[in-house]
């Protein structure tokens, strides 16, 4: 991986274990600041974990993680959490309107968001004024997964994990919220890590990828690597997602 | 009533035991031994409270009450297993129930000072207190496995421990309550109080009778307020640890 970059997170030799189950084992690499890195790899090969653990919701069992080089537990959690924003495959919602959830990062904060402000973040998922006041029980997979996002860039935070967030989307949609993180990306020099198992949209999208299986990271390099890569495991799985 | 009359009573475990039987419901057994440890647990506690009373020494009294809360909180902690340190929070809860409705009715004199009627109150309040802990414990438990998302959604986007189990507190607190509540709004209607129908069946007249009875209305109103409140907000922490994460056994 390019040196010349900063990391925005590195990752040293970290494990995470779950009783006697080894979601990760040893993963060390870093994430470049500014850049998109993809994970890429088959269901269980610990890709949610790893994300869960940049923005602190778990720790790792042993390893260390560092943020802008520093150690990820002397940096307080709900600043860490603000600082490097998630959103989740399954799109969470609390009880309430579209407005109740996008405003829900301010209000843990004890400040409110106006309604121009939900607007404008409504907007950049594509989503028009009038899902302001609807109840998220009325949202569809690909709508809630919008919100979902939409929420995420209300903390503005320089980091930004995104767990699969295009797989309900249909074809038009995932274009769109494409466009909305490289945009994101640029403007605003926030560093993305995406998880997807669209490698198309890996290799389209993402500046770096990391190839992870069984809980270790195989493969890492620009994201083209996946058009040829070295190694025949990932060219199995490149293929067996290929075809 | 002599011991005669009263065995005629049976005839009331009689009649279920014969429709478990015939309808095979399977009751059988667990009737026989729920009337069995009734007769001993209530014949033994009625001849150690005339010991109690009649002694007329506060000591006795304390340890009847002590007996109470450590009966109360080993039943109500079954329900709380994954909640660290279970056995003291219910007995905090339980003691500061007794604590408060103790100090109110003997602070205001409501009620004389005595053994007749320390005893008979603390055990409704501590009673309630212990129903009250084991709802609340039962539903925020079935509150914490259903909404784990959302719990898991206010971290992840920086909000504390306490915001992210806010709601799922609230609501257990609510739900452990509103059984109390809503009795009390039917009381006199659709049922006499036991304690009531007691005092008027014991000779009491019926207003007397009433006037007890709406004061242990309140006090397990207010038992039942403080118990899940204060259980609530000792039981939280303990789901989280230092760095803000939820404890995966406890979810």
């Amino acid at each position: 991986m390019n040196t010349i970059y900063q990391p925005a997170i590195h990752f040293h030799n970290v494990c995470f274990e779950v009783g006697e189950q080894r979601i990760l084992q040893q993963v060390t690499g870093s994430f470049p600041t500014g850049n998109i890195t993809t994970l890429v790899g088959p269901s269980g090969a610990g890709k949610t974990t790893l994300l869960k653990l940049c923005n602190g919701l778990i720790s790792p069992t042993s390893g260390e993680i560092f943020i802008h080089n520093k150690p990820i537990n002397s940096i307080n959690p709900v600043a860490l959490r603000r600082h490097v924003g998630i959103a989740l495959q399954s799109a969470p919602m609390i009880k309430g309107t579209v407005y109740t959830n996008l405003s829900l990062p301010k209000t843990l904060q004890g400040m409110s968001l106006s309604r121009e402000e939900a607007i404008s973040f409504l907007g950049d998922v594509g989503l028009d004024p009038s899902f302001l006041e609807q109840n998220v029980t009325e949202l569809s997979g690909g709508q809630r997964q919008r919100v979902s996002i939409a929420r995420t860039l209300v903390n503005r935070s320089d980091i930004l994990l995104l767990d699969e967030i295009t797989s309900a989307l249909d074809r038009t949609s995932v274009k769109e919220v494409e466009e909305l993180i490289v945009n994101i990306n640029q403007k605003y020099n926030v560093t993305i890590i995406w998880i997807t198992h669209n490698l198309e949209q890996a290799i389209k999208i993402g500046h770096y990828t990391w190839v992870m299986m069984n809980g270790r990271v195989v493969e890492t390099g620009k994201s083209t690597l996946l058009n040829h890569p070295t190694k025949d495991v990932v060219q199995q799985f490149v293929e067996g997602c290929l075809e | 009533m002599s011991y005669t009359t009263l065995s005629l009573t049976l005839l009331f475990v009689l009649i279920p035991l014969i429709l478990s039987k015939t309808l095979h419901l399977g009751l059988e057994k667990d009737t026989l031994i729920a009337t069995i440890r009734s007769i001993i647990q209530l014949l033994a506690i009625g001849y150690i409270l005339k010991f109690v009373f009649e002694s007329d020494s506060m000591v006795y009294v304390l340890l009847m009450i002590a007996l109470m809360i450590i009966t109360a909180t080993f039943n109500a902690r079954k329900k709380g297993k994954n909640i660290k340190g279970i056995t003291w929070k219910v007995a905090i809860t339980v003691i500061v129930v007794e604590v408060i409705v103790q100090s109110i009715l003997l602070g205001f004199h409501v009620v004389p000072a005595t053994a007749q009627y320390i005893i008979p109150i603390s055990g409704m309040a501590i009673g309630n207190s212990m129903i009250l802990s084991i709802l609340f414990l039962n539903r925020f438990q079935g509150e914490l496995e259903s909404h784990r998302d959302e719990v898991e959604l206010i971290l992840s986007l920086g909000g504390t421990p306490k915001q992210a189990i806010h709601r799922q507190l609230i609501t257990a607190i609510k739900a452990s309550m509103i059984p109390t509540i809503e009795s009390q709004k039917t009381i006199g209607l659709v049922q006499l109080p036991g304690m009531m129908s007691g005092q008027i069946i014991a000779g009491a007249s019926p207003v007397q009778a009433v006037q007890f009875q709406l004061m242990i209305l309140f006090v397990l109103l207010t038992s039942a307020a403080i118990s899940s409140s204060i259980l609530g907000f000792l039981s939280y922490p303990t789901l989280f640890n230092d760095r803000m994460q939820m404890l995966k056994d406890k979810f």
